[in-house]
């Protein structure tokens, strides 16, 4: 699980996130979503450290990451996976070789156990075993993202985050995605932080949606919750797509 | 920077890994060109200093030992660093900077990797490393680039040539460009990598950045290249 309890985030004089306090619960995918530029990405790049917070707390389990000292925040981030908005894959090394990477850098594991475990990682997000010698240059934007899941999940992290998973796919690519995201999450038990204005995401794999408008926690809820809201500004922000208004509308 | 890249390696056997990889890929791969240039300037200097030295008050052997002096003290130390900057350090800012833009650096940074150690160490050590072996090699291939020359343009002959290059030998010179090539090698590295490891923006901002890295390259080691002269050689 993770809390985070009032956080501040400026950068020199415009405050980005105003005292946001919200839950990530394990087991779940929690989506944070908002308009471009509401500080949805400041808040996930706070979350994992990337950002200094100005005030407040964030809790990975019974630690708090602003107390922690450079060398054990290094120890903590082994416990994440991160899926990022274009893969950031390794451009010199085959598929495989980027699923080894964090194996070879953190573990003591033998040459077999590896190629196991990229194996048993690489199979989980239906990559055949033809594209493991493939570079990244050489495969599809879907086939990225879903090396990028297998890459985050090889060291069996307990905290996954992915920015934007879906940027540039189509919708069909898009939905794979999302559904690998949330089994692996309900497999193994995950802590998953899903960034996204993908409204399709929030329909699919909403289990726990949080809303920022203007650096503000604006609304929490869930996606049976959310086309239902009475909040104008998530109203906004969803039904600016007329396809959910017109579901709005057959649900009432 | 410098001190994050000097910082301990989390598993030094993939330092090394990535060590060798680098040897190979900015050192190895940079044989040929320092080949190329070598023999052709040689040849080129022996042919201006046959030229310059027509006068017959001038010993013959006057060119071949101007031009060891000149690739030992001068060119293939300092012009090869100059040309290195252009083809290594671009290519250090480009590979860190296209890294950096598009999220590379920063999923190292997630997984708990020192990535400023991880990405640049190693190139600073293997440019470091490789530096004098290519002045070795320039200083060779540019005396055989003469040797050759000289006789085919019917300026010098082959005796003549060699008795130059062996007259008034000073193996301090040696010594002393060893010493600049390795200062040099840590310019060439260090400098592009900072510039590709802070690049901000996109492809664009890592063109201009790999451009600005050349030329600030270039001006460290033209000022160096002063400072160790007056240093070592006065």
């Amino acid at each position: 699980m993770i809390e985070v309890k009032n956080v501040y985030k400026s950068f020199e004089d415009t405050a980005v996130l105003k005292n946001i306090s919200t839950r990530f619960g394990p087991g779940k995918t929690n989506l944070i979503i908002g308009k471009s530029g509401s500080g949805k990405t400041v808040l996930l790049k706070s979350i994992l450290g990337l950002y200094e917070i100005d005030e407040g707390e964030i809790w990975y389990s019974d630690k708090n990451l602003v107390d922690l000292a450079e060398k054990e925040r290094k120890r903590m981030r082994r416990e994440i996976g991160m899926v990022f908005q274009g893969g950031a894959l390794f451009d010199s090394l085959p598929v495989e070789a980027n699923v080894r990477f964090p194996l070879d850098m953190f573990t003591k594991m033998s040459g077999k156990e590896k190629q196991n475990r990229v194996q048993f990682c690489l199979e989980h997000v239906n990559i055949e075993s033809t594209a493991f010698r493939l570079f990244p240059s050489e495969i599809s934007g879907g086939m990225q993202k879903r090396v990028a899941i297998a890459r985050a999940i090889a060291l069996n992290p307990k905290y996954l985050f992915c920015d934007e998973p879906n940027s540039g796919l189509d919708p069909e690519t898009s939905t794979v995605i999302d559904k690998l995201i949330q089994s692996l999450t309900k497999e193994f038990q995950m802590t998953t932080i899903i960034n996204t204005h993908d409204m399709n995401s929030v329909i699919e794999i909403g289990e726990s949606v949080l809303f920022i408008s203007k650096g503000e926690v604006c609304w929490q809820g869930t996606n049976k919750e959310i086309l239902n809201t009475q909040n104008e500004t998530l109203n906004d922000f969803i039904f600016a797509n007329k396809l959910y208004a017109q579901m709005r509308k057959e649900q009432s | 920077m410098l001190g994050r890249v000097f910082g301990r390696p989390e598993k030094p056997k993939m330092y090394f890994r990535q060590l060798f990889h680098e040897i190979d890929s900015l050192g190895v791969n940079s044989v040929w060109i320092v080949i190329i240039i070598s023999v052709f300037i040689g040849g080129i200097m022996t042919i201006q200093f046959a030229y310059s030295m027509s006068n017959p008050i001038y010993p013959h052997t006057l060119v071949g030992l101007g031009t060891r002096d000149t690739l030992i003290l001068e060119f293939s130390s300092t012009m090869l660093a100059l040309i290195m900057a252009g083809k290594i350090g671009s290519n250090i800012t480009s590979e860190i900077g296209t890294m950096r833009v598009t999220e590379q650096i920063d999923s190292l940074e997630i997984m708990g990797v020192n990535s400023a150690s991880y990405l640049i160490l190693p190139k600073i050590v293997a440019v470091v490393f490789i530096f004098p072996f290519l002045f070795i090699i320039s200083v060779f291939f540019g005396l055989l680039g003469g040797l050759v020359t000289g006789p085919i343009a019917g300026v010098i002959s082959i005796p003549e040539y060699i008795d130059g290059i062996q007259w008034l030998f000073y193996p301090y010179y040696v010594t002393f460009s060893l010493i600049k090539s390795v200062v040099f090698g840590f310019i060439v590295a260090s400098v592009p990598a900072y510039y590709g490891y802070y690049v901000q923006g996109g492809a664009l901002e890592v063109g201009s950045a790999s451009t600005k890295a050349v030329v600030n390259t270039n001006i460290l080691i033209l000022l160096f290249d002063l400072i160790l002269t007056r240093l070592l050689l006065t």
